[in-house]
């Protein structure tokens, strides 16, 4: 690592761990840096390739589904660097929407009483995947994928069993709705750009969880435990509780996402949701999140996923042949995540 | 296949959970299950088998469900159904019908070539077969009685057909699963007989801010874009969207129906829907078993019988109104 060879006659010498670098090292030496840089090197490909890509409405398009993928990052980032994974969040999303559609539409409530309850409900499910995960000592990776099925399967059983059809009905002429459309899925002009509103929550949820990380006693347990989850213990650190929360975090993103695809399209397709969870985990490790844990950062995962987000739109703009697509997308974000590591290294070798 | 088993035991019981913790299935639960058990039909009870390429939670395939349960209740017969996208699953599947010594097999042939093998099983067997949907081509040669489906290619057309009528000149067709031969030649139909020209645009059906944001993206790209053809109701609502932000004046017709989609006809946001009628597809295949057990009848005489395209728009929108609202059309 650090090592001051060439010094070897300083009277006092600090850990290597305290001196103060530069400025540049220290920011080199940031996790999500690697992917900022291969953000731009994709920024510039895209603006140079594709006619349409430099103008504020794409650009506004593209943080749209930045945004819908980077609300999930965030807490899935933060779940990577406590060292678990979640597969279950992709369905958990529709679970929210379904619960708080059905919720207000079979009691014919003010539609804020449906999303109340799908809070609950969704964050009881982040906290029973939780649970499960402490008090079974599985890898999340089983106890997840075991939810991820269950909830896919009671997405379906339960909107046929209660409304004899697979998609919700509309709701959007009940109560509450255009309140919590304006809540969850609205459009706002900002400097003459429409922006989604979910970009800004996006935004929102990732400086709060940057602070969580970076300034609370909170942050460096998720670190801790994601680093080593005995020696966190040992000195001190709640575990279980800890990677509880982390779950119930992705709950509530979950439930988030899930309002956004309620009252964006107003009625929900019970299958929807399937697979999603990848791309959440594919924006945090692009973003510089380790898979084993320990190391990573939330606007790591939210720049992997405004790569994400550019590649999937960039190929749309681009007009290239659609036959080739997923060639495409593998291929960016293969580059991406090379330029990624790259910098990384130099960034290590520099020290 | 147990895994698959366990997995299904499991969702019932988070079912049971889920319905505990929102306290509202009871009703709708209990006259589901009502429904399924009113059996009124003539001759002796006739087990059959669905099985079916669907993804889980598909809209189209729940009608078709729907459409092969009526047909079941009056026929006296025992319905049982199962799916999965797979070709070699969906092939154990059939195995597993076959199994089950059940009395006539209705089956997709969306891979036709893996489940050559054990459709060859089931009429070694005796059991009568009958597809559906998809497999119009190889159906007889892989001794079908019969083919229910529409002509993918022959729909395309149709929809090329119509958006030429509406006088567009740059058309996107949306395929939302890559791959799928069936969306691959609509989308190829359409573009033979559209006068204009047609592109393609691959989105992701399973997650639907994507299906919009690309959407929306392509209508920034191709700013002369003046038609949207989707292959799925739902997507079809979503491509309104996506062109009333953009600005666009682009005019969107989809394949498929729904009841949202009534509203939209009716309103004019979307010009037509060509729909197959998913419904007749599951009653016609189970009454076909029925007969044939029964009478020895063949409908259509052995040939592929057409459910669709059904064209339909603003003025005939209001006619299936009715049927699309509790959702069997």
């Amino acid at each position: 690592m650090n090592q001051t060879v060439a010094q070897p006659a300083q009277p006092v010498k600090l850990d290597e761990r305290v001196t103060r670098k530069s400025p540049l090292r220290r920011l080199l030496g940031r996790p999500e840096i690697g992917a900022l840089i291969g953000a731009l090197a994709l920024f510039v490909f895209f603006g140079l390739t594709a006619d349409t890509f430099l103008t504020a409405n794409a650009f506004s398009t593209i943080l749209y589904a930045s945004s819908t993928f980077g609300i999930m990052a965030v807490s899935v980032s933060l779940l990577m660097i406590g060292g678990e994974f979640d597969l279950s969040a992709g369905v958990m999303v529709t679970t929210s929407a379904l619960v708080a559609s059905m919720f207000s539409y079979q009691f014919s409530l003010n539609i804020w009483v449906g999303v109340a309850v799908s809070l609950a409900v969704t964050l009881a499910l982040g906290f029973v995947n939780g649970l499960l995960y402490v008090k079974t000592g599985l890898p999340s990776f089983i106890v997840t994928l075991g939810t991820f099925f269950m909830l896919a399967g009671a997405n379906l059983g339960v909107t046929k069993a209660i409304s004899d059809n697979v998609a919700t009905p509309s709701i959007s002429d009940m109560s509450g709705f255009s309140a919590a459309k304006q809540v969850f899925a609205s459009d706002l002009t900002l400097f003459g750009i429409q922006v989604k509103i979910t970009v800004l929550w996006w935004l929102a949820m990732v400086a709060v969880a940057t602070w969580l990380l970076l300034r609370t006693r909170a942050g460096n347990w998720v670190f801790a435990v994601g680093g080593s989850a005995p020696s966190a213990r040992a000195v001190g650190v709640p575990v279980a509780k800890t990677k509880i929360a982390l779950f119930m975090g992705v709950a509530f993103t979950a439930w988030f996402s899930g309002m956004h695809l309620l009252f964006a399209f107003d009625s929900v397709q019970s299958g929807e949701g399937v697979g999603n969870e990848f791309f959440y985990i594919i924006c945090a490790v692009i973003g510089g999140c380790l898979l084993t844990g320990g190391y990573g950062s939330a606007i790591g995962a939210a720049i992997g996923a405004f790569i994400f987000g550019m590649t999937n739109k960039g190929i749309v703009y681009a007009e290239w042949n659609p036959d080739w697509f997923k060639f495409f997308l593998g291929a960016m974000l293969l580059i991406a995540t090379v330029v990624n590591l790259v910098v990384r290294r130099r960034a290590e070798v520099s020290e | 296949m147990k895994r698959f088993a366990t997995g299904g035991l499991a969702a019932v019981a988070l079912v049971g959970v889920l319905a505990l913790s929102s306290c509202s299935s009871s009703g709708g639960k209990e006259a589901a299950e009502e429904e399924s058990k009113t059996a009124a039909g003539g001759g002796p009870r006739l087990k059959i088998a669905m099985v079916t390429h669907s993804a889980q939670g598909d809209t189209f395939w729940d009608i078709v469900q729907k459409g092969a349960k009526a047909a079941a209740a009056k026929d006296n017969v025992d319905f049982l159904y199962s799916a999965d996208p797979e070709g070699g699953k969906q092939a154990q599947l059939v195995q597993a019908a076959i199994d089950q010594k059940v009395d006539g097999i209705i089956v997709t042939l969306a891979k036709p070539e893996a489940l050559k093998d054990v459709l060859k099983k089931a009429t070694d067997a005796k059991i009568p077969v009958v597809t559906i949907n998809s497999g119009a081509a190889q159906s007889a040669e892989y001794g079908a009685l019969v083919h229910f489906g529409q002509d993918e290619t022959v729909a395309g057309e149709a929809a090329g057909e119509e958006f030429n009528k509406l006088g567009a000149k740059k058309a996107v067709c949306v395929i939302h699963e890559q791959g799928n031969v069936g969306l691959e030649d609509r989308c190829a139909g359409a573009k033979k007989t559209f006068k204009g020209q047609m592109e393609n645009l691959f989105v992701q059906g399973s997650n639907m801010p994507q299906v919009k944001s690309s959407i929306t993206a392509k209508l920034q790209a191709a700013k002369d874009t003046d038609a949207i053809l989707t292959l799925g109701a739902p997507f079809a609502a979503t491509a309104v969207d996506s062109a009333k932000e953009v600005g666009s004046s682009a005019k969107v017709a989809t394949f498929d129906m729904n009841k949202q989609l009534i509203t939209a006809l009716k309103d004019g946001s979307i010009q037509f829907a060509v729909d197959q009628q998913p419904y007749l597809q599951g009653y016609g295949a189970v009454d076909e078993l029925w007969l044939y057990k029964t009478n020895g009848n063949v409908i259509g005489g052995g040939r592929p019988v057409l459910t669709g395209p059904a064209i339909v728009t603003k003025d005939t929108a209001d006619a299936i109104a009715p049927f699309a609202d509790r959702g069997t059309r």
